[in-house]
């Protein structure tokens, strides 16, 4: 909007003077003003009832965490100025700079001890509460079976955090990024539990505080004076949109309204976005991973591995990905997307066989697993309900269809397919996972012990689990990512599912704005961003 | 009147009670709950949930729990929009709805009537041909083709009008959505009347007045138009209460904060409490405006009273 602005002021002096040297006339500094497509509604703007991409971006902007992100999505000093890990991995202390909440007091200590534990609480019911399992009495805590005080967290004074950890953890720091672990103003939510997130009234400790909130209208997020690093921060205003068709996001994009469109591009239209929009469409590598979920449950035909391998061999992911898709995804022939940091290396075995040697092997397998023209395989395939689901499903099915495959597709919305996917009641499953923080940790403990992936798809192997469990606790990167690449090729190895692509982000950033980077995270503070030079 | 008045409100509790219990069991039978996502959540964590929303109690308790909540005005919490309550979010999105809703109708009669009755009068004329051809082109064409259309077209393209944002209900944001949303009832009601206007053109009276030598004028204002609304009437009455509860699509495509949007995100996220709400809030104007239209037709059509 800053150009629009511009030419308002202009227009309306040209018509005041009636056309006097405008190179004499101050023009008054414009407020820095971002109008954002975030897609949809926020569920809320509690930083602890938070679920999605849409909800984290307003989050991040109104409260600070101990550490917090850089504009490239890596860990930077936050409301903590520095920290220290124990030898061991298990105690971490963190030393508070001193900053104030949007009411003037003082941040402390004992604001972080107490989001930390709330967090854990059944009642607040966080849906990321299991990144907070390593500190002591943690699980039990957000199990009910222990009271919250019992927490390995204390205020050592008001500036000084302890966290006691029951093992080494590699990803912790990660987690307190995480919007969840941000320090709450005690002071406040004491007196006010539910309803404390009122425009106004909410106390918050980052970048921005609260102004203006109208559901499914907008959320205007204001500078926060108080903020420790306030006078760094160039954005006065922010404003997010909750645009959910991505058709109307592109199309107020255009016309100059929006100044950042999250998401904005349906697929359909990504050729014209890439020839018409020039420099404001921005395209990177996501820690997301598009694949098939194979059940493996006893008596199902995939419990037998040859099967899996002959359905992996005969799926085209180049054809997806460029054909179908057509926006940059990586054709994956791994689980944990290559972009996630510390991604463990190795692949399906196959990934430099050609086409013609896959297909003869795979159909031998089938053969051998007693599949032919007279007994063909017939599997569901179930997806939930978006184009792209389909037209790849149909795809893929063309693919099996030389193995004697008969695939019958299943499409069903989003509340179905999941929870048809949680009872186990599938053949092969559409399934998309993204990580929550920046580390293999979520996609390889979703196929370990009790993991959701496990419990869903049957998949038992307990050597894997014990290479994850360990390559948690190692906290040398080098000799954890070996532990990870052991894991997760014993999964590739038992063709445990079929990976696909690697997602990617596509969003639109006027070129009138900078200090918006691309990252595996799809993070992009606020406070980092700045107006061009025009 | 009055106890006419009183006795359909007291008939619309049970009619309601019923409505209410089976959208209750309905939402529950259907498969899926609000927490399933694209995030598998750990059992702990799941079980957690679940207590939070009392979705662990056996269900008839949830039922009871439920009505109780509902006899004191409490609709509860949204499961989805975890900040709000149902009332709050239906407070805050029904003035907008309501706006463009009316909006749509007033301009849906103001254009709709005059071309139903032009096109009866001129029946089988050029006129007629092209007012019903347009009006078959206005019912057959959906809102979610022409709200992008309209969007792209005068929002985007000629930059006219805002391409959508509600912007506190500036007019200008009105105009795509209002006109947008009203083109399928201008198409409606134009149909409508027609037929109706040539059934009450051929009618008795209507020779009568003739004979009596009126002249053509005064027979179609004074006999003709009153009769002929009656079943335009009777279409408003759920149209209305259909409209001013929001469109899903306009308000998607244009970015409006009413309340259509409630009833199908309500029902695809499985935000149990949030679609009662909206059932039973749109339950209630369903009965409200049928009763209006019942009365209505009685100053219409002096044959029809409601005395006992």
């Amino acid at each position: 909007m800053i150009s629009k602005h511009h030419k308002m002021m202009s227009r309306y002096l040209l018509a005041a003077l009636g056309g006097i040297a405008l190179g004499a006339m101050a023009v008054p500094a414009q407020a820095f003003t971002v109008d954002i497509a975030n897609g949809a509604e926020p569920g809320s703007l509690d930083p602890q009832k938070t679920s999605g991409v849409w909800e984290t971006r307003i989050t991040r902007a109104l409260f600070e965490r101990l550490v917090t992100y850089a504009a490239d999505g890596s860990l930077v000093p936050g409301l903590a100025e520095h920290w220290e890990i124990s030898d061991d991995g298990k105690q971490y202390t963190f030393h508070l700079r001193d900053a104030e909440w949007s009411d003037g007091e003082p941040i402390t200590a004992d604001d972080a001890v107490f989001a930390l534990r709330r967090v854990l609480e059944p009642a607040i019911a966080n849906q990321n509460a299991n990144l907070y399992y390593p500190i002591v009495n943690a699980r039990a805590i957000n199990a009910g079976e222990k009271s919250p005080d019992t927490l390995g967290v204390e205020a050592v004074d008001a500036h000084t955090l302890r966290i006691r950890l029951t093992q080494p953890t590699a990803w912790f720091l990660q987690a307190l990024a995480m919007t969840e672990a941000s320090p709450l103003p005690e002071h406040v939510l004491a007196n006010a539990d539910d309803g404390w997130i009122k425009p106004g009234d909410t106390v918050s400790s980052g970048v921005f505080t609260l102004s203006q909130w109208q559901p499914q209208s907008r959320i205007v997020v204001t500078r926060n004076p108080h903020y420790y690093d306030a006078d760094q921060v160039s954005v006065d205003e922010a404003v997010f949109y909750p645009i959910d068709d991505a058709n109307a996001a592109l199309n107020r994009f255009r016309t100059g309204e929006m100044d950042i469109a999250y998401s904005s591009v349906p697929s359909s239209r990504f050729a014209w976005a890439r020839e018409n929009l020039g420099d404001a469409l921005r395209v990177g590598p996501l820690t997301a991973e598009y694949f098939y979920m194979f059940n493996l449950h006893d008596g199902q035909p995939l419990a037998d591995r040859r099967v899996r391998e002959a359905l992996n061999l005969a799926v085209r992911r180049d054809v997806i990905t460029d054909q179908i898709l057509g926006q940059g995804q990586t054709p994956s022939f791994w689980y944990v997307p290559r972009n996630t940091a510390n991604a463990p290396r190795g692949d399906l075995d196959f990934a430099d066989m050609t086409m013609d040697e896959r297909m003869a092997r795979a159909k031998a397998l089938m053969q051998e697993a007693g599949y032919g023209p007279d007994h063909p395989l017939r599997l569901r395939l179930n997806y939930n309900t978006l184009e792209d689901h389909k037209k790849i499903a149909v795809a893929v099915a063309a693919m099996w269809k030389p193995l004697g495959v008969e695939v019958e597709l299943i499409n069903s919305e989003a509340a179905v397919h999941y929870a048809t996917i949680r009872e186990g009641n599938f053949e092969v499953a559409r399934y998309g996972m993204v990580a929550t923080i920046n580390d293999p940790f979520d996609f390889l403990n979703a196929y370990a012990d009790s993991g959701s992936a496990s419990r869903s798809s049957g998949y038992h192997d307990a050597e894997y689990d014990a290479l994850v469990a360990k390559s948690t606790r190692e906290l040398d990167p080098q000799k954890r990512r070996q532990l990870m690449t052991r894991a997760q090729q014993r999964l590739l190895d038992d063709y445990a599912l079929l990976p696909l692509y690697d997602y990617v982000s596509v969003h639109l950033v006027s070129p009138a704005i900078q200090g918006w980077e691309i990252n595996p995270m799809d993070v992009h503070p606020l406070r980092y961003l700045q107006e061009s030079e025009q | 009147m009055l106890i006419y008045t009183l006795k359909r409100l007291l008939q619309a509790i049970p009619t309601l009670l019923i409505v209410i219990t089976i959208s209750f069991f309905l939402m529950r039978v259907a498969p899926g709950g609000p927490f399933d996502g694209e995030r598998q959540l750990p059992p702990e964590i799941e079980a957690n949930l679940m207590a939070a929303y009392h979705l662990d109690e056996p269900l008839p308790m949830q039922y009871l729990r439920y009505m109780g909540n509902l006899l004191q005005g409490d609709f509860g919490p949204s499961f989805k929009y975890k900040d709000f309550s149902v009332t709050e979010l239906i407070m805050q999105g029904f003035p907008v709805s309501l706006e463009i809703g009316g909006l749509a109708i007033l301009l849906a009669l103001i254009v709709g009537l005059p071309l139903g009755i032009a096109a009866a009068l001129k029946r089988n004329s050029t006129v007629d041909y092209m007012v019903m051809g347009t009006a078959l082109t206005g019912i057959a064409v959906p809102n979610f083709v022409i709200a992008p259309i309209f969007a792209l077209v005068f929002g985007v393209l000629l930059g006219w009008l805002p391409a959508g944002g509600w912007n506190g209900g500036a007019l200008p944001n009105l105009v795509l959505p209002v006109v947008a949303l009203s083109i399928q009832q201008i198409a409606y009601i134009a149909r409508m009347m027609r037929a109706s206007m040539i059934e009450v053109l051929g009618s008795h009276f209507i020779r009568t007045a003739r004979a009596k030598g009126l002249n053509e004028g005064e027979v179609i204002w004074r006999h003709a138009i009153r009769p002929a609304l009656l079943p335009v009437m009777s279409y408003l009455g759920p149209a209305i209460a259909g409209i001013i509860t929001g469109s899903v699509v306009i308000e998607q495509i244009f970015g409006i904060p009413g309340i259509g949007r409630y009833f199908v995100q309500g029902a695809l996220n499985r935000d149990y409490t949030l679609v009662m709400g909206t059932v039973v809030f749109y339950g209630v104007l369903i009965v409200l405006m049928n009763l209006i239209v019942d009365l209505l037709y009685s100053a219409l059509d002096p044959q029809i009273r409601y005395d006992d």
